[in-house]
C-alpha cells in the first residue's frame, strides 16, 4: 500500500512524532511504500539540525534523517509553518535575509500543496497529532 | 496529478484561539481548494467556536482570521458541516454563527447557505464516506 504521513506535533513535546516514526519504519519494513512524510504545525521542529537531546535519549531528528537516507524518503516541511517557527534552508535564508540555516539532512521545505498532493496520490494518509 | 477526485474532509475540533490549529487548518483548506477535489469541513467540539459571529481578538493581540471563512465560498468550499450536539453543549445556536453563503453557478448563481447543521450520528456517516480526513 502507498502511505503518506502527516506529523503535526513537535519532537519530545509530544509522542505523535515518535509514533509517526515508528509507523513509517514499520510500514517500510513490511514492504509498503511511503510516498511522503509531511511536517506541519510544530511538527516542522522535527527538521532542525540544531536539536541536541541528552545522550541517553533518542535523537528524533537524526532518526528521521537516517530513515530518509536508507529508504530515499521524501520528507517535506511546510514552508508557512516553518517560517513562523524558524526552520530555514539555504533558499529561505537568502529569501528572508537571515544569516543562518538549520534544516536537517533529508528534509526539504515546500508548500502545503505537497500535503494535498500526497493525499491525492496515496492510498492512505495517516495523521499523527493531538 | 491523478485525475480522479477524492473526498477531502477537514475536521475542526478546536477553539479558534489558544492554539494555532484552527488558523493553520484554514491555510490548508485555502491551498487545497486549488486541487479540484471534493472538499468539506466539519466543525465539532470546541471547533464550533471558529464560526462565531463578531469575533474580536484585539484584547489578545492575535490575528482575527474569522473573516476568511466568508471567503470559502469563492474557493468553491461550500460544505461546512456543524454538529448540532456540539453547539447545544456550548449553549450556542445557528444564530450565533456567521451567515456563510456560496453562489451556485448551476442554479443561476443563487445564494445558498454553506453551513449545514447535522447531528453527531449524521456527521459520523459523512466522515465515513471520505477518502482523506485531515484532523486539526
Amino acid at each position: 500500500m502507498k502511505f503518506s504521513i502527516q506529523v503535526n506535533e513537535g519532537p519530545y513535546q509530544h509522542q505523535a512524532t515518535d509514533s509517526a516514526y515508528q509507523f513509517t519504519k514499520a510500514a517500510l519494513e513490511k514492504g509498503h511504500e511511503i510516498y511522503r512524510v509531511f511536517f506541519y504545525h510544530d511538527g516542522v521542529n522535527n527538521g532542525t539540525k540544531l536539536t541536541t537531546p541528552p545522550q541517553d535519549d533518542r535523537n528524533i531528528v537524526n532518526r528521521w534523517s537516517e530513515l530518509a537516507k536508507e529508504h530515499d524518503l521524501d520528507m517535506v516541511v511546510c514552508v508557512a509553518a516553518a517560517q513562523r517557527r524558524g526552520i530555514v534552508d539555504e533558499g529561505e535564508m537568502q529569501r528572508n535575509g537571515k544569516d543562518a540555516e538549520n534544516i536537517a539532512d533529508g528534509f526539504r521545505i515546500s508548500g502545503l500543496g505537497q500535503l494535498i498532493e500526497a493525499g491525492v496520490q496515496s492510498d492512505r494518509l495517516v495523521v499523527f497529532g493531538d | 496529478m491523478s485525475e480522479d477526485i477524492k473526498k477531502f474532509m477537514y475536521l475542526n475540533r478546536r477553539a479558534p484561539h489558544g492554539t494555532i490549529y484552527a488558523w493553520e487548518s484554514l491555510e490548508v483548506v485555502l491551498i487545497g481548494a486549488a486541487f479540484d477535489q471534493d472538499v468539506s469541513l466539519a466543525f465539532f467540539d470546541d471547533g464550533v467556536y471558529q464560526l462565531l459571529k463578531s469575533q474580536d481578538t484585539s484584547g489578545i493581540e492575535t490575528k482575527n482570521f474569522s473573516p476568511t471563512y466568508s471567503a470559502l465560498g469563492d474557493y468553491d468550499v461550500t460544505k461546512l458541516y456543524v454538529e448540532q450536539e456540539s453547539l447545544e453543549e456550548r449553549g450556542l445556536t445557528l444564530d450565533d454563527l456567521m451567515d456563510l453563503k456560496w453562489e451556485d453557478e448551476d442554479d443561476d448563481w443563487a445564494e445558498k447557505d454553506s453551513i449545514r447543521l447535522v447531528s453527531r450520528a449524521e456527521l459520523t456517516d459523512i466522515i465515513e464516506q471520505q477518502d482523506i480526513v485531515f484532523s486539526f
